[in-house]
């Protein structure tokens, strides 16, 4: 895995805000092969989105700490200056989707213009030139080519995430980050986007960070999946295992409170609040609501690796 | 009552907001000590003047701190009365009483007082005394005014005796008064000087008591106006009032336009259409040129024009900013709980929105409370100010009036100018401030 | 048998007039277009649909939000569809309502004690009576201890708490009927149980009835007793849970089934399969079933002309298919 696509190591991202420093990312480690999917589960308030916006380097004003090493194709873009970065990497390398992204087309615009935008900027291409590119990224993502000439407004809501995800390939980055990408959606627009999805990683070598709470959703695309809280990364697996048998107990929870449309298992829910990520308890985070904690939980947990390739962050496996 | 002292808290962290509200403060404090050490009655009665009330300030006096400013010694107004210095009365053989008073005083100062005065006031049946004054400089020169019959009060003001003037051939009086005279080099004698004064009554129970007033050139911690009138008066009386008409123009304005704008936007329809009409209307309406023909017409009292004020700017546009607010409101979720749950169109309005956009309001009221100050000012300097209350306004216009500028009396502009950027600025820094706090994306933190 | 109706609902149009323009017509959006059911005292059931089926109108004229075009619906024997004040604001206590955005819900300038005493107060409850029912209800939905919570602010609640906060007013007057739109869609998954076992807890204790909204179907089968699923402003199938996930029977419930996905890795395998085209719009449906251009199962001539009615294949499995024209209607 170290020849892969990304890696990331000890990356972290703390806000200064009002009330104190927010670990929203605090020591996250993992790394990603070309043509993989691997979605990062959590519920709000984990720091996932923390977490996509630390890789992108989409840092609002109120920094405290952004440090550690993030490789892509081997090559460490962290001491990269601003300017650098934007050139090489944003978008070109890595693209994002955000949440509600919908919403965030320009209105004023027709949607191919805000497509080609990318590509006028980071390949200086002529306009006529990149509107074939944008064609052919329309038709990757299922977007009809007369609804190009179209604003907005005139798209539904999944067209409209569609079009942003067109925005996101067209420079044809080695991975795309998606933050919540359907949880705006409906049932069968999801299964929509998701078929496209499924589509694009079949057939380009792009790579995906699947960022959302809604784990039934998530392993729709998922090889890998890792489970975030309280900003740190509780557990990386492969999709097979942890869909049957996720180890960490907070995962076990997880799973168990999601329901189920084909059986009738009962569900479970997980009582108290996750931590606040200004005031984070010593030792395992999760050990307060944890029903299997024991003595050492006190002490805070490495990344643990079993022996069949699963990485836990717990002393249950030690 | 919490979120009042999280706000509070808050607002520490603006320097801006801590001098405004700190200016605001004092300047309220101004006005509360002012009303209660000054009643108003007492105000009117300083600033209208008439008899008694400014004989003894100067004219056109600067505030007694310029004396930090000029090099010579500005000199003050000098009082001496025979009721403190006292006199002396010798019967006369004829039967007549002969009533001889010294007053003395001291000039030390460099530059001519701007008048001199001398009051007598005579108690007598018929016959009135007849008074014989002459003025003794310290170096011994003396001059003869003229003789008086004073009745009960007689008021002589020796500096504008054109007689005397031409006698003792001088540019004014004062100058032949103090001046060294002829032997000198025109310099100020200082030193004490002496008016006697020798009054002869008639009646057994006649009596006399005179009073010399040398008006300084300086008086007071602001001076005076062209008619003598102490501007501290109006200036610290113009605290109270400049703040009271913002304040109350500025919350009659705010009330009325939410609670309009609030109505419309809730009930829809025709009423929400007829008052979009009238704020348009109203927003092209020459408001200024209506307030001076109302004063110009009608009346120039204060509450007139703050009435006037209040509806003019009732249907300011300040309504569609609160509308475009209420509208999105309207559809807030909490609000259709409170349909279902039966809560009228008037519990809806005054509980659920109005209270969701007071926040909001705080920092436009504030900001526009020194605009009604102002608006206040420059209806005064127009001429339009009411004529019997003392206002900052008011000052600017007899300042202008008397041309103060031109003739150098620049206190009289700058102090109530002063007065007005303080009171615009500290509202305007808290005003600023509390935006930012109510308003989170304004912060740079 | 069962218990008696609670709520009668007969071809019930709620249309939303679109403002004149000033050329061409203006239309109406047929939000609901003909919607008929019964809901039994105490009983769940589960309305299903996309966003544009109109499932949020329909919540909104069965709360009195909204008037209906046509139709009737019957509380209790009294019609609410023409009702007059008094009717309406008795109605008011029988119907509890719980939105989908909690913090929206709340007015942020109120504390949860003001919350709650607001439905008791327009109802002219005294106050020694409203303290002791807002205790009791803090109490049902387990805000405890209550004087923890009693003066917080809404901002100062996690969702899942800002959530029981208003089933607690909702509850407040002891309605019979609660609707509940999307009540859980905002808050975190680990929650989202808590939220519904509360609210199953609450109605099996006070036998209320609940019409649950949501698009989310993976849910409704743990916490209701019948579904009917809704489709461009109509009910295209009703029928008790099992019957329905054993045995859908409108071609739009299949093709609902079948998109959602459960938890398995399996899924990143194959495709779904998703009916082509977007739901239609409600101001100019598509003539006849307003299913039929997306349908796989469309019969030209029949779908696309005239409109199906009801047919019941199944006890108490109902639906708007034409492919059932041979079931007893």
């Amino acid at each position: 895995m170290n020849n892969g696509l990304l890696q990331v190591e000890e990356l972290r991202l703390h806000y200064r805000t009002t009330q104190g420093v927010v670990q929203a990312v605090d020591g996250v480690t993992f790394s990603l092969a070309p043509r993989q999917a691997l979605a990062v589960l959590g519920e709000s308030g984990c720091g996932k989105s923390s977490l996509a916006r630390a890789i992108l380097r989409l840092l609002p004003r109120n920094v405290e700490v952004y440090d550690g090493c993030v490789r892509v194709n081997g090559l460490n873009v962290m001491p990269l200056d601003e300017e650098q970065f934007r050139r090489d990497v944003r978008w070109s390398k890595i693209s994002i989707v955000m949440q509600a992204a919908m919403n965030a087309l320009n209105p004023v615009l027709r949607v191919a213009d805000q497509v080609i935008e990318p590509l006028l900027v980071h390949q200086d291409q002529q306009h006529d030139a990149a509107l074939a590119r944008v064609r052919d990224v329309f038709q990757m993502v299922g977007v009809p080519l007369d609804f190009m000439a179209r604003y907005a407004f005139e798209l539904s809501g999944g067209m409209r995430q569609r079009v942003v995800l067109a925005m996101a390939l067209v420079l044809n980055p080695s991975l795309v980050l998606l933050d919540e990408p359907t949880s705006a959606l409906d049932v069968l627009t999801q299964a929509n986007i998701m078929n496209v999805l499924k589509r694009i990683k079949k057939d380009t070598s792009t790579s995906f960070i699947l960022i959302t709470h809604d784990i039934a959703t998530s392993s729709e695309l998922a090889d890998q999946v890792a489970v975030m809280y309280a900003g740190q990364l509780v557990e990386i697996s492969d999709a097979a295992r942890f869909f049957r048998e996720p180890l960490h107990p907070y995962s076990q929870k997880l799973m168990a409170s999601v329901p189920r449309l084909r059986d009738d298992t009962k569900l479970e829910y997980i009582p108290g609040r996750p931590p606040s990520l200004i005031a984070l308890p010593r030792g395992c985070r999760f050990a307060p609501r944890c029903l299997q904690r024991f003595a050492k939980c006190d002490q805070d947990p490495p990344m643990i690796h079993t022996e069949d390739g699963r990485q836990v962050r717990c002393w249950l496996y030690e | 009552m919490t979120a009042l002292l999280t706000g509070l808290r808050q607002l520490r962290q603006y320097p801006s907001a801590i001098i405004g509200l700190t200016m605001v403060f004092l300047l309220l404090l101004l006005s509360l000590v002012t009303v209660l050490t000054i009643p108003y009655s007492e105000a009117i009665r300083l600033w209208r003047g008439g008899a008694g009330v400014w004989d003894e300030s100067p004219e056109l006096a600067r505030p007694t701190w310029f004396q930090l400013f000029s090099a010579r010694k500005l000199p003050k107004t000098i009082i001496v009365d025979t009721r403190q210095s006292g006199k002396e009365t010798a019967d006369q053989p004829d039967g007549t009483r002969v009533v001889n008073a010294s007053l003395r005083f001291e000039f030390p100062y460099d530059e001519l007082p701007s008048a001199v005065g001398l009051w007598l006031s005579a108690t007598y049946k018929e016959a009135q005394p007849f008074v014989i004054l002459t003025w003794r400089k310290p170096n011994g020169e003396e001059v003869a005014f003229e003789e008086r019959t004073p009745q009960q009060t007689d008021r002589y003001f020796v500096s504008r005796d054109e007689r005397l003037r031409e006698r003792l051939q001088a540019r004014s009086v004062e100058e032949a008064l103090f001046d060294a005279g002829s032997r000198g080099n025109g310099a100020l004698l200082r030193g004490t000087y002496e008016l006697a004064v020798e009054g002869i009554l008639f009646e057994p129970d006649a009596d006399l008591e005179a009073r010399l007033v040398v008006y300084g050139k300086v008086h007071g911690i602001a001076g005076t106006d062209a008619q003598r009138r102490d501007l501290s008066v109006a200036l610290l009386w113009g605290t109270p009032i400049a703040l009271m008409f913002g304040l109350l123009a500025a919350v009659g304005t705010t009330i009325f336009s939410l609670m309009i704008s609030a109505a419309g936007t809730w009930f829809g329809g025709r009423l929400d259409a007829s008052i979009q009409r009238l704020t348009e209307i109203n927003a092209m309406l020459p408001g200024l040129t209506l307030l001076v023909m109302i004063g110009m017409f009608y009346s120039r009292s204060l509450w007139v024009m703050l009435l006037a004020i209040i509806l003019l700017s009732m249907f300011s546009l300040g309504i569609k900013t609160y509308r475009a607010i209420f509208l999105s409101l309207k559809e807030a979720p909490y609000i259709e709980a409170a349909r279902t749950y039966g809560a009228g169109s008037f519990r809806i309005i005054f509980r659920y929105m109005i209270p969701r956009v007071i926040p909001m309001l705080i920092p436009a009221f504030v900001t526009a409370i020194p605009g009604f100050v102002f608006l206040e000012a420059s209806l005064s300097i127009l001429g339009l100010g009411d004529p019997d209350i003392p206002t900052w306004g008011k000052l600017l216009f007899d300042a202008y009036a008397n041309e103060a500028l031109f003739k150098g009396y620049y206190y009289w502009v700058l102090e109530p100018a002063a007065l007005l950027m303080i009171t615009g600025m500290s509202f305007a820094m808290s005003g600023f401030a509390l935006d930012r706090m109510f308003n989170p994306r304004l912060r740079t933190a | 048998m069962k218990n008696s109706t609670l709520l009668s609902v007969r071809h019930l149009h709620t249309w939303h007039e679109l403002r004149q323009r000033v050329f061409g017509r203006a239309g109406s959006v047929r939000a609901v277009d003909g919607v008929t059911f019964d809901l039994s005292e105490g009983e769940t059931i589960a309305v299903v649909g996309e966003s544009g089926c109109g499932k949020s109108s329909l919540a909104k004229t069965i709360l009195g939000l909204y008037r209906p075009t046509q139709g009737e619906i019957v509380f209790q024997g009294q019609p609410i569809h023409a009702a007059n004040a008094a009717t309406l604001r008795w109605y008011r206590r029988q119907v509890g309502f719980v939105q989908q955005d909690p913090y929206g819900a709340l007015p942020p300038f109120m504390n949860v004690h003001r919350i709650l005493a607001e439905p008791l107060i327009i109802h002219g409850i005294r106050k020694a009576q409203r303290e002791e029912r807002i205790r009791e209800v803090l109490e049902e939905v387990k805000l405890v201890p209550l004087t923890d919570f009693i003066t917080k602010f809404p901002h100062m609640l996690s969702g899942g708490q800002q959530q029981r906060v208003v089933i607690a007013r909702a509850i407040l007057l002891r309605p019979q009927l609660i609707v509940a739109d999307e009540p859980v869609s905002m808050l975190d998954a680990s929650v989202r149980v808590e939220i519904l076992e509360l609210l199953r807890n609450l109605q099996s204790a006070h036998r209320l009835a609940v019409i649950y909204i949501t698009h989310d179907l993976s849910v409704v089968r743990h916490f209701s007793e019948r579904i009917f699923v809704m489709y461009g402003g109509k009910i295209v199938e009703k029928g008790r849970v099992a019957d329905l996930l054993r045995n859908p029977l409108h071609p739009y419930t299949r093709a609902l089934l079948r998109a959602i996905p459960d938890a398995d890795a399996a899924n990143a395998e194959t495709d779904r399969d998703v009916p082509p085209g977007e739901p239609p719009s409600l101001l100019n449906p598509p003539q006849g079933c307003r299913f039929h251009p997306r349908c796989p199962l469309v019969m030209p001539g029949l779908c696309d002309a005239l409109e199906p009615p009801e047919f019941e294949p199944e006890p108490l499995h109902l639906t708007l298919c034409w492919l059932y024209k041979d079931a007893k209607p």
